[in-house]
């Protein structure tokens, strides 16, 4: 029996953001021949509308108010439930991103409804749907269902393959007219201080480089950029960078700090304490250079250099700009 | 200013996890308060320090929670709830359900929370218990500022400030960065001893604790073994690692 899906569509700097099109992937699994439509909140454009068709959305919600055009957690939420209402999914997926992450409690509550979130994947089993998520940050896994009608989770990023566009497909657009209640505008964003323009988002990231105390310096972490300027990768960092404060703690990966699932995690300086694997052992490569052939970095990596990661770096940027060229 | 933190215990960060008959082991395990929680008691005690008013710290858990709320109230927080009647457990759902009731008893201006727990990583009970409440709610916040009724909240988006307003009664969550938790002096600790811990009844509707979840499987990952690690010069190392990830892991 086809499922009606919903998947919420979210732009970041211009550009919807990957995850979008990875929930309606994770979509598909579910809808089974049925019906998937997604949400676009404060954006009335047609370009993204053909985007999301190509990659599986059979209709698109766009839903216009000059309050949506900046996120703002019971605006967003008082928005989704009208799309709720009209389209009546019987499965809600959301990308786990700040915004997800945010959003999909408050909805749940409201709708009186369970929610799983953070799930790397998902599988449809006797028409249950089963996710799978992380728990003490990748240390363990559960597989878990939910109970009601819809069926609602949120998506990490990077996890689960988009598809590739289909141009022949095309989505019916249908564009709602909304208003906050008083009570959403409680809060208001005053200003948006933009400190993360430079390089790539850590969560979304598909290499991630990342720094430990043996980069020893905020100067130090200034050549990790330069490898990840050419990679298109995004920098991180151990606890024990951030602590010296040689990294800011918005890079910080592991259990206190950001979880990361890259297809390549290069972990430069860094020894590999626990708590830092668990932020990125489920990263599908994982590169160590270390000049402490002991470091427990060694036991998790795929490749590994014994050596001091300022003679390795020189090398790697030449290397890897011969290669791009 | 009366202010209630949500305060929940995990495992230290440096526990390995170990499975026994499909479940976790809590076997000697070492646990500690939820470092983003700590955050929130942090905070509070800060606001207290300027403002004035009450720390009460409220939790849903095992008995064995006293030791960390214990350590709460050693920090400074004045007293604490801890509801440990198993059947109340449940999943994010229910534990929102009964903590927002329990809620609803106490007088509050501010209620804090860390912005996840590191054991479950689900991030769900406080926006959960927000709306229940019919307050606003804001999140990951790295720096928290009350004037009056007015709130100022930096919160931290990707490594983006976000700079926000709004007015009390609120549910804030912290991040790290906010503050630098206090360790508990040796005076606080002798007077923890002595502060209220109350653990009351809770009286709720059968309905409200229905769980909607259901964990079917818990396991852990595969063992990695180590890798291979490059031989020679670090320059011919380094030429090798950039074909390795082009040609044998095409990651590049």
């Amino acid at each position: 029996m086809g499922q009606k899906v919903l998947v919420f569509a979210e732009e970041k700097n211009g550009k919807l953001r990957n995850v979008s099109f990875e929930v309606l992937a994770a979509a598909k699994k579910i809808a089974n021949g049925g019906e998937i439509a997604s949400i676009l909140f404060g954006l009335d454009s047609n370009e993204y509308v053909q985007a999301l068709a190509k990659h599986g959305a059979d209709k698109v919600f766009v839903v216009l108010d000059p309050s949506l055009t900046q996120y703002v957690t019971d605006v967003y939420k008082e928005a989704f439930i009208e799309v709720v209402k009209q389209f009546q999914p019987d499965a809600i997926l959301i990308g786990h991103t700040p915004i997800g992450r945010d959003m999909a409690p408050k909805i749940a509550a409201a709708l009186k409804i369970g929610l799983i979130t953070d799930n790397i994947d998902l599988e449809v089993i006797d028409d249950k749907i089963v996710f799978t998520r992380p728990i003490y940050a990748g240390k363990a896994f559960v597989k878990k269902i939910a109970y009601d009608s819809p069926v609602f989770a949120t998506i990490r990023p990077n996890n689960i393959a988009m598809e590739e566009a289909d141009p022949s497909r095309s989505a019916e657009k249908i564009t709602l007219s909304f208003s906050p209640s008083q009570d959403a505008l409680r809060v208001k964003v005053r200003d948006v201080i933009r400190k993360a323009s430079k390089g790539v988002d850590l969560s979304e990231a598909k290499i991630v480089i990342s720094g430990g105390r043996g980069v020893k310096s905020k100067e130090g972490f200034e050549k990790l950029y330069e490898v990840a300027e050419i990679l298109g990768a995004a920098v991180g960092a151990s606890r024990g960078a951030c602590d010296a404060e040689y990294a800011d703690y918005s890079l910080q990966v592991g259990q206190t700090g950001k979880v990361v699932t890259p297809d390549l995690y290069i972990a430069l300086g860094i020894s590999g304490a626990i708590q830092h694997v668990a932020g990125m052992s489920n990263s599908k490569v994982i590169v160590a250079v270390n000049k402490d052939p002991e470091a427990p970095i060694f036991q998790i990596a795929d490749y590994g250099i014994v050596g001091d990661l300022f003679e390795v770096l020189p090398i790697l940027v030449d290397e890897l700009k011969a290669l791009v060229n | 200013m009366d202010i209630l933190v949500l305060l929940k215990q995990t495992f230290d960060t440096e526990e390995k996890i170990v499975l026994e008959d499909g479940q976790i082991s809590e076997d000697g395990v070492e646990f500690i308060i939820n470092p983003y929680d700590e955050y929130a008691v942090e905070e509070a005690l800060k606001i207290k320090e300027e403002l004035g008013g009450t720390v009460t710290t409220l939790s849903l858990g095992p008995d064995r929670f006293e030791s960390s709320i214990r350590t709460a109230l050693a920090m400074g927080a004045d007293q604490a709830i801890l509801i440990d009647d198993e059947s109340l457990f449940g999943d994010e759902y229910t534990v929102s359900n009964v903590l927002a009731k329990v809620i609803q008893e106490q007088s509050y201006n501010l209620i804090l929370a860390g912005h996840v727990a590191i054991d479950d990583g689900s991030g769900q009970v406080p926006q959960r218990i927000a709306e229940i409440l019919g307050i606003p709610f804001i999140g990951t916040a790295v720096k928290v500022e009350i004037n009056g009724s007015d709130v100022i909240v930096h919160r931290d988006v990707e490594g983006d400030t976000e700079i926000v307003e709004t007015k009390l009664p609120v549910l804030i969550t912290t991040q790290q960065g906010l503050n630098e938790p206090r360790y508990p002096s040796l005076p606080g600790i002798m007077k923890a001893k002595k502060k209220p811990l109350a653990r009351p009844d809770v009286d709720i509707s059968e309905e409200a604790i229905q769980a909607k979840t259901e964990v079917l499987e818990t396991y852990l990952p595969p063992k990695k073994s180590g890798g291979k690690i490059l031989k020679g010069e670090i320059k011919d190392q380094t030429k090798e690692l950039v074909q390795l990830l082009r040609n044998e892991a095409k990651v590049i």
